[in-house]
């Protein structure tokens, strides 16, 4: 590693942390919880979507542990059944949905486009206990028993067969799904009319541009799961039969309707990471993102075309060949805009001066897991290999290189990246990247293996397994264990630097966006006055002209003062 | 502060976009099922009471007038016309529910209501039934007339959930009166009024749809 770097810290000596910011303003727990700053709600959501991540890692490292061993050992098939239920529902509703938007996208949002807030503050806090709510509930629902259908509740096992408190859970997701509902609506009204003057839609930054595509399918795909639960509920409580085969009712409904939700949901996982790594290769390969329309129309194209492949998941289920035909082919179109963005992100890398931050080595972890994650999802959606490949491990590593691989990878980029903003201190440097690439080599030794397991039949949601498997296992486990260490490094040296790492100043990677011209931490207010935005996202040489205009005024000040 | 109100303007019509995805579920389900099990459909309707059905339509109809005329009152900052229009309205919520539950009360007695307690009497055997009787319903085979069953999940799933946006509704217009007897909103804080009534005239709207796909198929017979 070389020792060039774009850090560009002020004096620590003289260096000081502004003393009115957003944290020091109020103080109190109710001056948190009563809370209408965006800023203040994407931390109290940082911490709450930080703890249920520890849940649903907690319980992947079980899962891992009882396939250690071909034999069901650690715990009981049913247990078992439990614990992968009950990471699934977590991870997915209470970490991946909002972990991106809730956290970076309230921080941010506001920022980059220029407002004070977002549309609608009160709203952005009752999503906060929505979620809240939820996420008690799921505890609660753990705490006396848990539920064992999977995180799909495929009926009609959930409907008839299994005395697990589906209910509950149904009802925890319900809820948590308003919460993801107020974001995304409020995203949008906020992107819609709260730019700043100059802001036109072309020199947002692509953040924005990923966050607003992730808000449409949160809008629109998430009341289609509330009523898919509610139908659910109502059949296992009172008996009605729209999912029931003894009285007519179609299971396959069921899931149409499920997936028509739970598809677009993970382009509302991966969009908002897009949109992270969009930022962090522009800013550490000191380049405008080459093909910005491009990449932008590519994240709506993305929401678009997620609403149309939602059958691939339902292949085997005994649907018509010829919807399953059409939704073959509209599963590959997706791969394009996909597509688009991984080549422009390489070609804005081309000819960049290139910098290996910690952000930037988890942006590349990124772009190399997420192609893989992406085109085994090409090989899915093709119909003859996925009547081979659906429910085997393969589709277990496929989806884990998409969210854990690309997702959590971009999450932790914007983090790392945005920490100086947020807490106005860094993240000390060595450390991190090390995280970056012990995160990167337990990933792979993690989930690779399991492709070689899906393509050899290795069934997904068995707690036991024939012998001749154990070896990949064993394999998969010891990557888990690293990987658990490469996340609990983060939380480690991320919890020391808010007392003690170093201050950051306003501007240490140099980067263009307007929440790099603030303070760190900004100000409640954010701005002191409403920017006026003259330049396109991304563009170096307005920053460096602001830098050079900036030192010029200092020096007169210095010599009228002298 | 302009911003502000265009902005939530523009939320609350967002937010009856997800509220259309949200009954949309229910209607291609409804779709679906009543292309598969049209006869059982049609006699499933005849058992449904087309006098409580057109009256309930009736009343919400009246009750989205009086709503446009309580935003059209505020608009005009005329506090007594506000606050009679929103009691009338909320008078005519309530008696919405009332007949609903007559209608539900009805449906209880004949065993309509699926779960165990469910009874195909009224279809195998029409003779017996008064509604069936009227309609000049035959007997339907066993096996469609089963799917009647569907046909009462989607009325009580569809009906219900229009109720319960009935009842949130209802609740809120209880809160608008106490404010609006305040003066809250007739001077010149109009768009909490507005955005009330939207979301009335959408619950509205939605029962318009809800009155035909259930009460009336195959009436013209």
């Amino acid at each position: 590693m070389s020792s060039a770097t774009i850090i560009s810290l002020p004096d620590q000596s003289t260096a000081r942390i502004p003393k009115t910011n957003f944290i020091t303003k109020e103080n109190g727990l109710l001056s948190w919880l009563l809370t209408g700053d965006h800023k203040r709600i994407a931390i109290l959501y940082l911490i709450s979507i930080t703890f249920f991540f520890a849940i649903g890692g907690s319980l992947a490292g079980l899962i891992r542990l009882e396939l250690l061993t071909p034999q069901s050992d650690l715990m009981a098939t049913d247990t078992y059944n439990k614990v992968f239920t009950m990471h699934g529902i977590i991870m997915i509703f209470l970490f991946l949905v909002p972990s991106v938007p809730a956290t970076l996208g309230n921080f941010l949002i506001p920022i980059m486009i220029g407002a004070k807030d977002l549309a609608l503050p009160k709203i952005n806090l009752l999503s906060w206990y929505l979620y809240m709510a939820g996420g008690i509930m799921i505890l609660y629902t753990m705490m006396t028993g848990g539920v064992d259908t999977g995180w799909t509740f495929t009926t009609p096992l959930s409907t008839h067969y299994v005395n697990t408190n589906v209910l509950s859970t149904g009802l925890a997701i319900f809820v948590a799904g308003f919460s993801s509902i107020f974001t995304g609506l409020n995203f949008i009204v906020t992107i819609h009319k709260m730019r700043a003057p100059g802001m036109t839609w072309f020199r947002l930054p692509l953040f924005v541009w990923s966050n607003y595509a992730a808000s449409i399918l949160m809008v629109l795909g998430t009341p289609v799961l509330a009523i898919a639960i509610v139908l659910v509920a109502l059949e296992r409580t009172i008996g009605i039969g729209v999912f029931d085969p003894t009285k007519g009712g179609d299971p396959i409904l069921f899931q149409h309707l499920f997936w028509f939700y739970s598809h677009p949901a993970v382009y509302i996982m991966i969009l908002p990471g897009m949109g992270v790594i969009s930022e962090v290769i522009s800013t550490f390969a000191r380049k405008r993102v080459f093909g910005y329309t491009a990449v932008a129309f590519s994240s709506v194209a993305i929401a678009v075309f997620g609403f149309f492949v939602w059958e691939h998941h339902m292949f085997i289920m005994g649907v018509s060949n010829y919807s399953t035909l059409v939704f073959s082919l509209l599963t590959m179109l997706v791969a394009v805009p996909s597509a688009i963005k991984i080549f422009n992100w390489s070609f804005t890398l081309y000819k960049g001066s290139i910098t290996f931050e910690t952000p930037m080595l988890y942006a590349f972890g990124f772009m190399g897991l997420f192609t893989i994650g992406g085109l085994t999802g090409v090989f899915l959606g093709t119909t003859g290999m996925d009547i081979h490949l659906t429910e085997t491990y393969f589709i277990v590593a496929h989806f884990h290189f998409v969210m854990v691989g690309g997702m959590l990878m971009a999450f932790l980029a914007g983090i790392h990246f945005w920490w100086p903003k947020i807490t106005g201190r860094m993240y000390p440097e060595k450390i991190s990247q090390l995280a970056a690439v012990v995160t990167f080599i337990g990933f792979n030794l993690t989930f690779f293996p399991q492709f070689i397991l899906g393509t050899l039949g290795m069934p997904r949601r068995y707690a036991s397994y024939p012998e001749e498997f154990q070896i990949l296992n064993v394999f998969s486990t010891a990557g888990a264990t690293v990987l658990g260490v490469g996340y609990l490094l983060p939380i480690l040296y991320l919890t020391w630097s808010l007392k003690y790492g170093e201050i950051a100043g306003s501007n240490p990677w140099q980067a263009t966006g307007l929440e790099w011209q603030i303070q760190s931490p900004p100000l409640t207010e954010n701005f002191a006055e409403i920017p006026i935005v003259d330049h396109d996202a991304y563009d170096y040489e307005w920053l460096e002209k602001m830098e050079l205009a900036k030192k010029q005024h200092e020096g007169q000040e210095v010599s009228s003062v002298g | 502060m302009q911003q502000q109100v265009d902005a939530t303007g523009f939320a609350m019509w967002l937010f009856l976009l997800t509220e259309i995805m949200f009954f949309g579920g229910m209607f291609t389900a409804y779709l679906i099922y009543r292309n598969w099990y049209y006869p059982a459909f049609v006699a499933a309707s005849h058992q449904l009471n087309i006098f409580w059905g057109s009256l309930n339509t009736l009343i919400l109809i009246s009750s989205s007038f009086t709503m446009a005329m309580g935003v059209w009152s505020a608009q005009m900052r005329k506090q007594g016309a506000l606050v009679l229009c929103l009691i009338l309205t909320f008078i005519l919520g309530l008696a919405f529910l009332g007949i609903k539950t007559i209608e539900y009360k009805e449906k209880f007695e004949k065993h309509h209501v699926p779960g165990a307690h469910y009874s195909l009497q009224s279809f195998l055997n029409p003779d017996s039934d008064q509604e069936a009787r009227e309609a000049h319903d035959k007997p339907l085979p066993l096996d469609m007339a089963r799917h009647t069953e569907i046909y009462f999940s989607l009325y009580f799933a569809m009906t219900g959930m229009h109720a319960l946006h009935m009842i949130i509704g209802i609740c809120i217009l209880g809160f608008m009166i106490v404010r609006a007897r305040q003066g809250a909103y007739t001077g010149g804080h109009v768009s909490f009024v507005e955005y009330f009534g939207l979301y009335w005239h959408f619950v509205d709207i939605v029962w318009i749809f809800l009155f035909p796909l259930l009460y009336l198929i195959s009436r013209h017979q």
